[in-house]
């Protein structure tokens, strides 16, 4: 995990303790067991059927200071109507206690396939959102976010 | 109680998209914090948020404690027909909260 170092309103003390706050993350966290995690879950969720890349759109800060409060919106680029319509959103991360974040059921009748919330990030990872269309089909975006002030685990 | 906020238009077309963005006050206990004394803090947050419209659901999340506290949740539905739009939250320890809106469509 690399620390940005030229940011001008971090100062040297808070710059200190979330540098200590990471490594001690790094160093309780059991290595290389979260990847097979993710890939785990997604499968379950998806009942291993073929994931493309593409068509969803997660919009996140690449940088985020604050872990406690990360906004993230997820767009799906498909027609919706009675025919063709998108029928779940999901997020998942890598590194957080627990891998799910959200599933959005939607539905004919949303209009447009996009949904906005506010989620907590434990430390720097990988997040996958995915989405079903109506046709069965599963489709990805993915995204890497590094993160400064860890949520979940501290006091 | 808890605190709601929820923005939506109070008119809109037929057929038009509109968006909602919800926020309700809520701590989203994770249940793997530790309190002053060094014990974890059990698990309090909300599971499932669902809006109807006239009784007919037409987005529903499921959380897990990765939302943040205060969950704010947008999305969009369709302005169908004049009628009442009902939003459910709930969660851990029985929480249960309806807030209905009306919106009128022309």
């Amino acid at each position: 995990m690399s620390l940005p170092s030229s940011l001008p309103c971090v100062t040297e003390i808070s710059r200190r303790h979330a540098m200590a706050a990471a490594l001690a993350v790094a160093l309780v966290r059991p290595a290389g067991a979260q990847p097979e995690r993710l890939a785990a879950v997604i499968l379950a969720h998806t009942g291993g059927a073929a994931i493309t890349p593409g068509r969803v759109t997660l919009d996140i800060s690449p940088l985020v200071e604050n872990g406690n409060a990360v906004p993230v919106t997820i767009a799906v680029d498909s027609p919706v109507d009675e025919t063709s319509f998108v029928r779940s959103i999901a997020l998942f991360n890598e590194r957080n206690p627990q891998p799910d974040v959200f599933i959005a059921e939607l539905g004919p009748r949303a209009g447009r396939a996009v949904v906005s919330t506010r989620i907590r990030l434990a430390t720097s990872q990988k997040l996958v959102a995915l989405a079903q269309l109506s046709d069965g089909s599963w489709w990805s975006d993915e995204a890497l976010v590094v993160v400064t002030l860890a949520a979940c685990v501290e006091g | 109680m808890a605190r709601v906020l929820i923005t939506l238009p109070q008119a809109a077309r037929r057929g038009e998209v509109i968006e909602i963005r919800t926020l309700i006050q809520h701590l989203m206990e994770t249940g793997y914090r530790p309190d002053a004394q060094g014990a974890v803090v059990p698990r309090d947050i909300l599971r499932r948020f669902s809006c109807a419209y006239d009784g007919v659901e037409v987005f529903a999340m499921q959380l897990a404690p990765a939302i943040a506290a205060n969950p704010y949740i947008a999305f969009c539905t369709v302005a169908t027909h004049s009628g009442t739009l009902a939003f459910t939250w709930t969660g851990d320890n029985g929480f249960s909260q309806t807030e209905t809106r009306t919106i009128t469509v022309t």
